[in-house]
């Protein structure tokens, strides 16, 4: 399926899933890359060296959940933007996505939470905005979501669609 | 007649980097590029950069070429070369009124590449345009294109630029592709396809509507033989229909000049015959980037590299083969993955794929 719609599925997302246990402890980088492709940036940014690609640049990353603290560095160096966080250890269940669009929203604003098609989950709130130089115009977003969708939702859409820009 | 060490045609990813490799190596360059700014294809590159650290990975392609150390090369923008003699001189037209002829000891051409166009109904309307002209339009000139864009190829410029028009406030309606899959990197379908736009392959495009401008497309689906499906016929309501079906290399000056040149479907065309370091059939030309095989940008640069290194070792008689090798070893990961198969089918024909 992926070779033909682009969108992962459940078998593929199966294969980079973190143990129950260790969504439970706080947040944790999860990667949605799942194709060869020569690019390593992601290990080099990991500073707990949980990420490990190797010397043929072109080996999907391997991730040891354990070791990640959900730092977000490797979200917002992906040029694929395809590694999100999640975070289980609270009342609600929270989601860290890479953001490339304008407007961007306001902390505490409501906005629809995408899945991989573009289809609308449920609405979410935007809880934090970090948008430092450091992270090379690539907004890190994160949002409240219900605890059983985190697994689901990964773009966002305004509630408000503003187009002026 | 004016007598140079090395000339570089194309300040594109390739043309920069030899240019810039073969001034460290102390030699007098010239860079000479058609368009009034330096960087090809790059200067439109919105996204982040894929390879490794010494690919300029992360780094956004549109910040490339400012950190590409020119400062020893003379660059002549707006300047054409219009030929390419026998006798190693090529003529030059600056700002489009001053003619020149230069002589240098060798050179490296990189010219690119252009893109392929596709025949169907209505093709000719006003609205019907080439990714790299949406691209030029917005993030260089800062013009939306359309409103509601049709884009047909699923490769890789075909989704970013699809992805672009997203970040701009265009709608895309669809990506169709004539193929059985998705040719361009998956992480990239997936941004697009998280943004609503749903990618349907073995898709084709049948005709454009519209009288005097585009109003829509009709398209339709492909069985396994790439032969229309009765009654799978498709409208869209669009203004745009963007082409993005593939790249030929240019590929003008090394015809004029008698290289031996090869037809490589899997690189786009013609391309010249060449050993690993990239020298062509004639003695002091080499080639690097797209006219030399339809690739990317980082491999380009790479290859930039090695062509301005290898043209330092003719002129100087020094040994530079160990960083040569270094960049080998940079192409080897570049082209090893399974995306890379067609590429490395091409460059088998052409008895490169040692590198």
């Amino acid at each position: 399926m992926l070779k033909t719609v682009g969108i992962a599925q459940k078998d593929d997302l199966i294969e980079v899933m973190p143990s129950l246990q260790r969504l439970k402890q706080g947040p944790v980088a999860i990667f949605e890359c799942f194709q060869p492709i020569p690019c390593n940036p992601c290990e080099n940014s990991c500073p707990k060296n949980a990420v490990v690609i190797g010397e043929d640049i072109n080996n999907i990353p391997f991730v040891d959940h354990d070791k990640c603290n959900g730092c977000s560095k490797c979200v917002s160096v992906c040029p694929g933007l395809a590694v999100f966080l999640i975070d289980l250890s609270k009342d609600k269940g929270n989601v860290t996505l890479p953001y490339e669009f304008c407007p961007l929203p306001k902390k505490g604003e409501e906005v629809y939470g995408l899945d991989r098609s573009g289809k609308i989950v449920e609405i979410c709130t935007v809880t934090n905005i970090r948008t430092a130089k450091s992270l090379n115009s690539t907004t890190l977003l994160s949002i409240e979501t219900s605890k059983d969708k985190v697994n689901e939702i990964r773009f966002i859409k305004l509630k408000e669609e503003n187009n002026e820009r | 007649m004016i007598e140079i060490d090395a000339l570089v045609v194309g300040g594109g990813p390739a043309g920069i980097c030899a240019a810039s490799t073969l001034a460290e190596k102390g030699l007098e360059v010239w860079l000479v590029d058609e368009n009034d700014q330096l960087g090809g294809q790059l200067v439109k590159q919105t996204h982040k950069f894929f390879g490794s650290k010494e690919h300029y990975a992360g780094v956004r392609g549109i910040d490339i070429p400012q950190k590409v150390d020119l400062c020893k090369v003379k660059v002549l923008s707006n300047t054409s070369v219009l030929g390419c003699y026998k006798d190693g001189v090529y003529t030059l037209i600056i700002e489009e009124k001053t003619y020149i002829k230069v002589k240098p000891k060798g050179a490296v051409i990189a010219t690119g590449a252009q893109e392929k166009f596709l025949p169907f109904e209505g093709n000719d309307l006003p609205g019907v345009y080439g990714a790299g002209a949406v691209q030029t339009l917005m993030n260089k000139e800062g013009i939306l294109p359309g409103k509601k864009v049709l884009m047909i190829g699923a490769g890789n410029i075909g989704l970013i630029v699809s992805y672009q028009l997203l970040q701009a406030g265009v709608e895309v309606v669809a990506v169709i592709e004539g193929a059985d899959r998705i040719g361009g990197y998956w992480v990239h379908s997936a941004k697009v396809a998280r943004a609503s736009v749903p990618i349907l392959t073995n898709h084709t495009i049948l005709k454009a509507v519209g009288k005097s401008e585009v109003e829509g497309a009709v398209i339709a689906k492909l069985n396994s033989n790439w032969e229309v499906e009765p009654n799978s016929e498709q409208t869209f309501e669009v203004d745009t229909i963007c082409l993005s079906v593939g790249l030929a290399p240019i590929n003008d000056l090394l015809w004029q000049r008698g290289c031996q040149m090869q037809y490589v479907k899997e690189l786009g065309g013609y391309v010249p015959s060449r050993n690993k370091f990239l020298k062509t059939s004639v003695d002091n030309i080499y080639v690097a980037g797209d006219v030399s095989g339809i690739e990317e940008a980082s491999s380009a640069m790479v290859e930039g590299k090695v062509a301005g290194l290898a043209l330092a070792m003719d002129i100087k008689g020094e040994n530079f083969e160990m960083e040569i090798e270094q960049a080998f070893r940079s192409l080897k990961w570049l082209r090893e993955g399974e995306t890379a198969l067609n590429l490395r089918k091409g460059l088998e024909k052409i008895g490169v794929i040692e590198c």
